[in-house]
């Protein structure tokens, strides 16, 4: 399986996705923002970082630059592409997710482990994936997902919302709402499902040194669907 | 043009002497752009003349060396091919003024110390100190200085993984921000600042230069006054992303064979740079000041060269290189100009429109620099408190261990790191809040261990043992991690050197540093010195940081401070005398703030720290934390609390005063947890080295007892603990 991940000036997670995708088996290639082709792949990965320097508003220059229209053709054909945290809000920025990431509710960065509830496995990203809740970290200071009530509504009905921030058991209350998000919204699905992007770091979870191991199911569930 | 006089000499910051020195030496009046770069160099934060004398008292040599102090920062061997490139550094003056501003500086100016030396930073530390949390102004200092720490290290992408954040009211009027960081190089691509060869490039790289920060250098050698407000412009702005792009494109760049020299621009900007480039290769330097990029209109020769714009790095080029590093400078969007060759004249010339702005012999400005070698009285050790039974008779211990969890110096603080990325680059293994941070040498076995520690209640009572101490107390940190410590780097805060009192605190601390470091074999390789931490009259207490590394060759062996398994048994390693003088329990139960600090036995602390790592390597502890402020109730708890973990208290033997025993801050002391079937192996091996050590008691349930002294869950101990700098913060 061939996966690209894209770089960005100020992407500064790009490292850690690439240690990952080849710990779990991808072939993978780093791919610089002024490319226009992106070399051929199963999986194109946005990571986390401050592309641009996050000037303007989180992820909207990247939204614009050059590589992002192979990105875009690439998803509209059916590609698998997986936005995290500044990746997230790229894919917004593009219009490729609805909705939008704004500053945590208060107002902190926010590094932290949180568990995330698994709304849809009817999708390549988490199908094989037996747990219901998998503990994550995040990392970010605009994780606050806000979308339109028609937007929600159409998101909803079509099982769009990927993740949701939970405690250990699954509840998805207030209180484990670490930055504000619309119903707890930690990632979410085009139409299609082949398209994702969530704020949790997955790559930052796949060794049992680490802050744990539930990144691990996330990867190897990746390479065994595809 | 500005006329040159003593007036205006005085107003940069020099000394009617100092001025007349300058005068003698160019055999004339220097121009205005000539005394801006003479004040710039002969300030107390570029030149250390009050310092100098006693830092080369330092011990900073080992075989575990390989760059000492006097470069861009220290650099130690971590076996293989593999080097660490570490410092720490000052931004107080800057961080009190603007807080956000300031400590995010401070933060891309240290890692620009680094990356400078060719290493890719993988590690961020900070020890930050604050006023009383009762004073005005704390509250937001403390809320500005975390977000601009956090905003820098985060949008680059390192990893801040420990720090120490301490209130004391001697810092009401002068905060402290001191940054460090790590970097990996292989030891044999190590870049130095040292310019070799006549006619070689010089080129500017980086961001353009603007009129924010001039002066900075002046500022941070200068006390505060009440118009600290007006001094705002001389605070620099930092850009993080431009950062992160200098710093991928000087590593790029780095990979090939052109550099001969590099060094940033950091205090005193283009001027400094420059300067110690073409003084340590005892070469000159010529620069074309048209030719540096500039981000205002109409900016003079002295604006350019006092200029502390961030982002920006000076390098000297083997000549014809200079298209291939400028395509590299191009891909990431960044200025690139030739501004300048290296010469023979050992003269920095300055032209600015094809006029000569400036010569001066670089001698002058680096060598000739004035040094002090000012007065300073030694400080007597204050007399010993005796504490009457009385005093104690309506404590309780459970009261007392609840009061010192929440003060504002032990009390949890997750509030500040949790707002720092401390898991980027994938490779801590060690978080924020334990003995030390710890982060994998990437795509290896090994780990480096790290952190910052000082102790200015210490240091102020008695500064030559609180030199001592801090050191001590950093080796244990690397100790209780299992890491053998390596080496460190410090930061020297004190107040005016001008005062005999202050001066003798910090010629005292830093012998005691010395002192501590030779023993142990731990040397200073990099730091700074950040005097005139005064406010009107006002000083803080004398407070060198001390930064530490340590290696663990497997990371797997990596100790943590979480109690592990239900009956294991929990020793103290080191004799418990009951030192409460100075300590945490004397402040705020017996509201004693004199007497001497705890003494510091460099014998024992060696012993204690070299048999602690012995029974890790034999893999016969489970579980390790040093006892530092508040004793060893307060380093039970903290262990419990991380771990939901209760500890059942053996009763103590003899005539002992129970507060004296659990709130004592004797120094050379860690709590260990060992298995049952471990038990007699490590008894016997601490008394065949003659260890001291006491039985003090087991993991058990979820509270903390001890007879009928004490009975405490630890989930209310938690809940106070953690929730008191969240509270603070929200009020």
């Amino acid at each position: 399986m061939k996966s690209s991940v894209i770089i960005f000036p100020g992407s500064n997670c790009d490292r850690d996705m690439d240690v990952a995708l080849k710990k779990f088996g991808f072939k993978n290639q780093m791919v610089w923002h002024n490319d226009t082709d992106i070399p051929k792949s199963d999986l194109i990965v946005l990571p986390g970082g401050f592309s641009y320097g996050d000037y303007l508003r989180c992820g909207s220059i990247a939204g614009k630059s050059k590589i992002i229209k192979s990105v875009i053709d690439f998803a509209n054909s059916g590609g698998l592409v997986l936005g995290i945290c500044n990746g997230f809000q790229i894919l917004t920025e593009t219009g490729l997710l609805p909705g939008i990431l704004q500053q945590n509710k208060y107002l902190n960065f926010i590094c932290k482990n949180v568990f995330v509830k698994i709304k849809n496995k009817e999708n390549k990203y988490f199908k094989k994936i037996k747990k219901e809740v998998l503990e994550l970290h995040i990392a970010h200071n605009e994780g606050n997902y806000f979308c339109s009530n028609d937007e929600l509504k159409s998101i909803e009905d079509n099982g769009q919302i990927a993740v949701t921030y939970c405690d250990h058991k699954g509840n998805e209350d207030e209180k484990n709402n670490p930055n504000g998000a619309l119903k707890n919204i930690a990632g979410i699905f085009n139409k299609d499902k082949n398209i994702l992007g969530m704020m949790p770091h997955p790559e930052r979870m796949i060794d049992p040194f680490l802050s744990g191991e539930d990144g691990s199911l996330f990867f190897n569930n990746l390479i065994e669907s595809l | 043009m500005v006329e040159v006089n003593e007036k205006i000499a005085i107003e940069h910051g020099l000394k009617s002497d100092e001025y007349k020195k300058i005068c003698e030496l160019l055999k004339r009046t220097p121009n205005i752009t000539e005394l801006g770069v003479f004040s710039a160099m002969w300030n107390e934060h570029c030149s250390y003349k009050s310092s100098r004398k006693h830092l080369k008292k330092l011990h900073t040599t080992g075989e575990q060396v390989i760059q000492g102090p006097g470069e861009n920062a220290g650099v130690v061997d971590i076996e293989d091919d593999d080097a660490i490139v570490f410092k720490i550094e000052s931004h107080n003056h800057p961080s009190f003024i603007e807080p956000y501003q300031g400590a995010a500086t401070g933060v891309g100016g240290i890692m620009r110390d680094v990356f400078t030396m060719g290493a890719r930073p993988i590690a961020n530390l900070n020890s930050i100190h604050f006023g009383s949390p009762d004073h005005e102004k704390t509250r937001n200092l403390l809320r500005g200085v975390v977000k601009g720490i956090g905003g820098y290290g985060n949008c680059i992408g390192v990893p801040t993984i420990a720090g120490q954040t301490c209130f004391d009211e001697s810092y009401n009027g002068n905060i402290l921000v001191n940054a460090m960081t790590l970097g990996l190089v292989n030891k044999n691509k190590i870049f130095y600042s040292k310019a070799a060869g006549i006619n070689k490039p010089v080129i500017y790289v980086g961001s353009k230069t603007g009129r924010d920060g001039i002066h900075g250098a002046s500022m941070a050698s200068a006390i505060f006054d009440d118009k600290i407000e007006e001094k705002k412009p001389t605070v620099q702005v930092g850009d993080p992303f431009t950062e992160k792009l200098l710093l991928e494109a000087c590593l790029e760049l780095m990979a090939g064979r052109s550099i001969i020299s590099i060094q940033d621009m950091g205090a005193a900007g283009l001027t400094s740079s420059s300067i110690e480039m073409a003084s340590k290769g005892d070469l000159g330097i010529e620069i074309d000041l048209t030719k540096v990029p500039c981000r205002e209109e109409n900016m003079t020769p002295y604006e350019i060269m006092l200029s502390e714009s961030q982002e920006r790095m000076l390098i000297v080029l083997e000549e014809g290189k200079e298209n291939e590093a400028k395509k590299i400078f191009d891909k990431w969007n960044l200025d690139f100009a030739v501004i300048g060759k290296t010469t023979d004249s050992k003269n920095i010339e300055l032209f600015f429109k094809n006029e000569k702005v400036a010569e001066i012999p670089i001698d002058f400005l680096a060598e000739n620099a004035p040094m002090y070698d000012r007065k300073w009285i030694k400080a007597k050790l204050p007399k010993e408190n005796k504490f009457s039974k009385d005093q104690f008779k309506s404590l309780k211990l459970g009261d007392c261990l609840k009061k010192i969890l929440i003060d504002p110096n032990i009390a949890d603080k997750e509030w500040i790191w949790d707002q720092y990325d401390h898991t980027v680059m994938g490779d801590t293994i060690q978080k924020p809040g334990g003995n030390a941070g710890v982060v994998r040498v990437h795509g290896t076995n090994k780990a480096v261990a790290a952190s910052v520690d000082s102790s200015a209640n210490y240091c102020h009572a008695h500064p030559f043992t609180g030199g001592k101490q801090v050191v001590c107390e950093s080796w244990r940190n690397m100790i209780s991690v299992g890491a053998k410590p390596i080496a460190i780097t410090n930061c020297l805060n004190f107040g005016n050197p001008e005062k005999e009192k202050n001066m003798g605190e910090f010629v005292e601390c830093v012998e005691g540093i010395t002192e501590a470091s030779k023993y142990l074999n731990y040397p200073v390789v990099s730091g700074n010195v950040s005097f005139y931490n005064e406010t009107k009259d006002k000083g803080i207490k004398p407070t060198p940081s001390i930064g530490g590394i340590g290696l663990l060759s497997n990371y797997k062996k990596m100790m943590t401070m979480e109690l592990k398994n239900e009956g294991n048994y929990l020793f103290v390693i080191g004799k418990t005398e009951g030192h409460l003088d100075q300590s945490i329990f004397a402040r705020n139960m017996l509201s004693e703030f004199n007497g001497p600090p705890p003494e510091v036995n460099l014998f024992n602390e060696k012993q204690n720290g070299m048999s602690v790592l012995n029974l890790k390597n034999k893999n016969l502890i489970e579980t390790c934390h040093d006892v530092s402020l508040g004793g060893i109730l307060t380093a039970i708890s903290k262990m419990g609390i991380k771990s939901g973990k209760g500890v059942k208290l053996f009763p103590l033997e003899g005539l002992v005063n129970k507060f004296e025993y659990f709130f004592g801050e004797d120094q050379g002391r860690y709590i260990i947890e060992i298995k049952p079937e471990n038990l007699e192996n490590v008894e016997n091996m601490l008394k065949k080295e003659s260890i001291h050590f006491d039985k003090l008691g087991l993991v058990e349930g979820d509270k903390i007892t001890l007879e009928n002294d004490l009975k405490l869950s630890i989930d209310d101990i938690k809940e106070d603990y953690k929730k008191w700098l969240k509270e603070y913060m929200v009020n």
